[in-house]
């Protein structure tokens, strides 16, 4: 058997390292949905309990808040795949006037400290008379998540080739049929990816929506409201739920590619 | 009355904007194509005969010009309701649809019942030998069976006219080969007039009824392939197609001079240049007799080529002339380098070509 170098093993090593450091705080979250906490915050082990599961929708405010939360997210996603999908599809595909324009739009949508773009926001509504609630949080968030569907969206389009979709239409098919037949299935992954990043980006979302929210409460809002009476486990219950969620979307996904490629 | 063309165009012209200045990437074209024609549509790469077949499939709209499928003019027809398909260069398979619903997608589109696309869907498989690989997606496939249902999924649709671009050149030479052979035979079985754009030669003669010859957006020459191999109508079919070796210069009663020697001339006088392909030529030692055109010159180089030999020859006004050989068990002449020979060639072998 072939020893391994010094190098090899610290490599080792520090991958292991990496990988507790990127899963600490995760655990930590899911920990303590299980704390048997006597005290008002939820900072110290007191013993395992899954009664926080039992009683996660109690607390009525915090339920409200997640149920908003996730209705937003689901508006704004659809919202922002929707146009940043045909947004992808422009740039990767076509030059046209503009085009120059859009792109570095779409760049410095990513860019913007988010600070800038909920203030900014925040003076444009007050401006234009528009009432804050849930309806300018879904406006903002699909604002910010938008370039980032329109970037996954365009990676594909680009290595598309543009003979497949001559093809379809040689064989007869209308332009629809060709977008849904030909162009939308090759570009899904791309898609796909755009929609759980704007998901993920909606969902836990903090700066931008405290600007737009009027007297709207988020998921997000209603945790840092209540950081100084203590954040209850039923928060990490919930925390632990969408992660597990996510963990499952994106098991699911690795598959069905893998049984595509 | 004559029969309905399967495809003409008519003066077609076509135009591109670049860097603010009109290009003609096509620069009027007017040919029939036959019902039932192998037609191929063969030149240089940028010659424009990609671009002539884009505009009969409807992916490029023709600045000036009508193009009529069977009579009728399409020119503003697009490319879904053109009674043509195309087998395109990439093969262009959708990747995320099994070999089988490739080649049902035309069908699909045009609403065609189950029964029956089933029935044609199998029936084509079997012509182009693919029976029992219908769920197999594309990439799983090699190349030559890729091309294979490229060619399945168009003519499944029984178009008037199947229209392929360059689609054997991502195959290996001894594939293309084998290819050629198969698309003539696939050809005969169907019926359907298949218009073959190539940058090669080879496959052109090979497969072709006739064939245009283009370069720099125009046809040069419109025959068979007989007729463009033995007839070229221009210098640039003459060099394009095989080798071809050109004399130029003043004609006298019916006899060019060239480096000592006489060349036989169909114009009687006047400036005239001809071309001898170099496997009509006969190398000998002696000055040949009778009413043949005959050079003297001296065998510059030999190539061994198997089949054949290839001898360099030059004349006394350092042109240079390339003679082929068949390689004959009783070949007499084996001239070697240096030695001076006399080259001849029959009267109507020299033919008389436009600048």
């Amino acid at each position: 058997m072939r020893g391994r170098g010094l190098g090899d093993r610290l490599l080792h090593v520090y991958t292991w390292l990496i990988i507790v450091w990127l899963s600490s705080p995760i655990a930590v979250m899911i920990l303590f949905g299980f704390n048997d906490k006597k005290s008002k915050s939820n900072t110290t082990w007191q013993g395992f309990t899954l009664k926080w599961y039992g009683q996660l929708f109690d607390i009525s405010d915090l339920t409200v808040a997640l149920r908003n939360s996730l209705v937003i997210a689901l508006v704004s996603t659809l919202i922002t795949v929707v146009i940043g999908t045909m947004l992808g599809l422009a740039i990767g595909r076509y030059r046209f006037r503009g085009q120059g324009v859009t792109n570095f739009l779409v760049f410095a949508a990513i860019s913007t400290p988010e600070l800038v773009m909920g203030a900014s926001l925040l003076s444009l509504f007050v401006s234009g008379n528009v009432p804050r609630d849930a309806n300018t949080i879904i406006v903002s968030h699909v604002l910010f998540s938008l370039s980032f569907v329109v970037v996954t969206v365009r990676a594909r389009v680009i290595v598309l080739d543009p003979a497949l979709e001559e093809a379809a239409k040689d064989l007869g098919a209308t332009s629809w049929g060709t977008f849904r037949q030909v162009t939308l299935p090759s570009i899904l992954p791309g898609v796909l990816a755009g929609a759980m990043l704007s998901f993920a980006l909606s969902i836990d979302d903090y700066v931008v929506t405290s600007f737009v929210n009027g007297s709207t409460v988020t998921f997000p809002l209603w945790i840092v409201g209540s950081v100084k009476t203590g954040i209850p486990p039923q928060v990490n219950v919930m925390g632990t739920l969408i992660f597990g969620i996510g963990v499952l979307i994106a098991i699911a996904t690795s598959v069905t590619a893998r049984r595509r490629a | 009355m004559a029969e309905l063309n399967a495809i003409e165009l008519d003066d077609v012209v076509k135009e591109y904007l670049s860097h603010g200045e009109v290009v003609q990437a096509v620069k009027g074209i007017t040919l029939g194509i036959a019902e039932g024609e192998f037609f191929s549509l063969l030149g240089p790469s940028g010659c424009g005969k990609t671009t002539t077949m884009r505009m009969v499939a409807g992916f490029e709209d023709p600045s000036r010009g009508v193009v009529r499928l069977h009579g009728k003019d399409v020119t503003d027809v697009p490319p879904n309701k053109r009674d043509v398909n195309m087998v395109f260069q990439s093969y262009a398979l959708f990747p995320h649809m099994s070999v089988w619903d490739n080649v049902a997608f035309g069908l699909k589109q045009r609403k065609v019942p189950q029964q029956e696309i089933r029935q044609r869907v199998g029936e084509i498989l079997e012509i182009v030998d693919l029976t029992g690989r219908e769920k197999r997606r594309p990439r799983e496939m090699s190349g030559g069976q890729q091309q294979r249902v490229a060619l399945a999924r168009a003519l499944v649709n029984k178009p008037r006219a199947l229209l392929l671009d360059e689609p054997l050149g991502a195959l290996d030479l001894k594939l293309r080969q084998a290819m050629q052979i198969e698309l003539k035979r696939i050809q005969r079985e169907v019926g359907i007039t298949f218009v073959y754009v190539t940058h090669d030669q080879g496959e052109a003669l090979t497969m072709s009824d006739r064939i245009a010859v283009m370069n720099d957006g125009l046809v040069e020459q419109l025959a068979g392939p007989r007729e463009i191999y033995e007839r070229p109508a221009t210098a640039f079919v003459a060099g394009f197609i095989g080798t071809s070796n050109l004399l130029a210069g003043t004609a006298a009663g019916g006899v060019l001079t060239v480096g000592g020697g006489r060349v036989l001339v169909p114009e009687q006088n006047g400036q005239v240049t001809v071309t001898v392909r170099p496997e009509k030529i006969t190398i000998s030692t002696e000055q040949p007799d009778g009413d043949v055109s005959a050079v003297p010159g001296t065998v510059a180089e030999v190539v061994y080529l198997g089949t054949y030999n290839s001898y360099a020859v030059s004349l006394a006004d350092g042109a240079e002339i390339t003679v082929f050989q068949q390689n004959a068990l009783d070949s007499t002449t084996t001239a070697e380098r240096g030695d001076s020979v006399w080259l001849s060639w029959r009267a109507q072998h020299s033919y008389a070509i436009g600048s």
